[in-house]
């Protein structure tokens, strides 16, 4: 806020910056719908987990398997790491000053967010096309 | 990164003690920011003593007392003395409040008072609010239309339409709501606060204002708006008792409406 170079830029001049972004509204919105999306998911997923975490192996691929499990463990891996990707771009917009440590920040948490989504919806693939 | 720790030389130090009291009566302790940017010194906390029995019943009476009889040095702002100018917001008892409206009273032990969080100090009390201003300044605080007002009378707004506007005529832009939100402690040079997006509404909520799109598209944006997570340390020390985590969720209720 304070002014460490010299500047005759108005205070207003200041606020007004580049002007509004005209956006946000998407981000704000994918938040909160992957929030309310995930707290069926992660009930059944946790539900899941718990009878079959403890299952043999060979029953507990057959779970993941099935065609309803394996599209709502896809559904849930998108919805959570898509939800986590948000969530991490606002958070370091927070707290990480100086716009190149800000973009290499949130470019970092997306590509981890989009490996994992990949990542684990192919693991899913591979066991119900037993792979 | 974001500071955690307040920089060398804003470091607080302990400062003198003084005594207005003269015996007996309800002896209390006020211990105050002091910083004077001419001397260079780290700012100190000054402990005066002072005898509740012969002072007003608020804080900014305790306040006066000392500037009159102890050390006229000390400086703050204050006007109305009643909770309407909005000159004499400061941290006390770590809440911001109005040092006018808060009764002596309602602090148990010492009363500590500090300018308000996160802004540079003019001096002692005196916090630089041209950034805060400016951001008022750039919500367009005035009623924007197309429509000529009538000749013959002024625009009409039903008892309803008018209704919507309680809650959010009344702010006295004290900057206590948005020196309180850690979202405008950290990104405060772009984010708006919650004392400019409340006026920001109260121009979105007004029936007779027709900018109201104009209004939204200005405010649509990751800092301006967005950077409310709806924490409401601005709702909780409202010294007018109003709602700006509201008012802010109502600009995201109507840009919601005018996306989907």
């Amino acid at each position: 806020m304070g002014g460490d170079v010299e500047s005759y830029k108005t205070p207003v001049g200041r606020v007004q910056g580049l002007g509004s972004a005209k956006s946000g509204f998407r981000h704000w919105w994918g938040q909160r719908v992957t929030a309310v999306a995930l707290v069926p998911l992660v009930l059944w997923l946790g539900f899941g987990l718990a009878v079959y975490g403890s299952a043999d192996y060979e029953a507990a691929r057959a779970w993941v398997a099935g065609p309803v499990t394996a599209v709502l463990w896809i559904v849930a891996l998108a919805a959570a790491l898509y939800h986590a990707a948000l969530g991490l771009q606002v958070v370091i917009e927070d707290y990480v000053d100086g716009d190149g440590m800000k973009v290499v920040a949130i470019l970092a948490a997306q590509a981890f967010c989009i490996l994992l989504a990949v990542g684990g919806i192919i693991a899913v693939l591979r066991i119900v096309l037993g792979g | 990164m974001a500071e955690f720790r307040l920089p060398a030389n804003s470091r607080i130090r302990e400062g003198k003690t003084y005594s207005v009291a003269s015996g007996g009566g309800d002896i209390r302790r006020i211990r105050v920011y002091r910083y004077d940017p001419d001397t260079g010194d780290n700012p100190r906390i000054d402990t005066y003593e002072f005898d509740a029995a012969q002072t007003g019943p608020m804080v900014l009476d305790a306040l006066l007392k000392i500037k009159n009889e102890v050390d006229p040095t000390l400086t703050f702002r204050r006007s109305c003395r009643e909770g309407i100018c909005g000159s004499c917001a400061m941290n006390i008892d770590g809440t911001n409040t109005l040092a006018c409206t808060k009764g002596l009273d309602e602090i148990k032990g010492d009363v500590n008072v500090y300018p308000l969080p996160h802004l540079e100090v003019v001096k002692d009390l005196v916090p630089d609010l041209t950034h805060f201003y400016a951001q008022y300044a750039s919500i367009k605080p005035w009623l924007k239309t197309e429509t000529p007002t009538p000749p013959d009378r002024e625009r009409l707004q039903s008892k309803t339409e008018r209704d919507l506007l309680d809650g959010l005529y009344e702010c006295i832009l004290c900057a206590c709501c948005s020196t309180s939100c850690p979202s405008y402690w950290w990104n405060g040079d772009r984010y708006l606060g919650p004392a400019a997006l409340l006026q920001a509404y109260r121009w979105i909520a007004d029936s007779r204002d027709e900018a109201t799109g104009e209004r939204l598209d200005d405010l649509e944006d990751p800092y301006r708006l967005y950077r409310c997570h709806t924490i409401l340390n601005c709702t909780a020390t409202c010294p007018k008792g109003l709602n700006p985590g509201k008012a802010i969720a109502e600009i995201k209720r109507c840009i919601a409406e005018r996306n989907i």
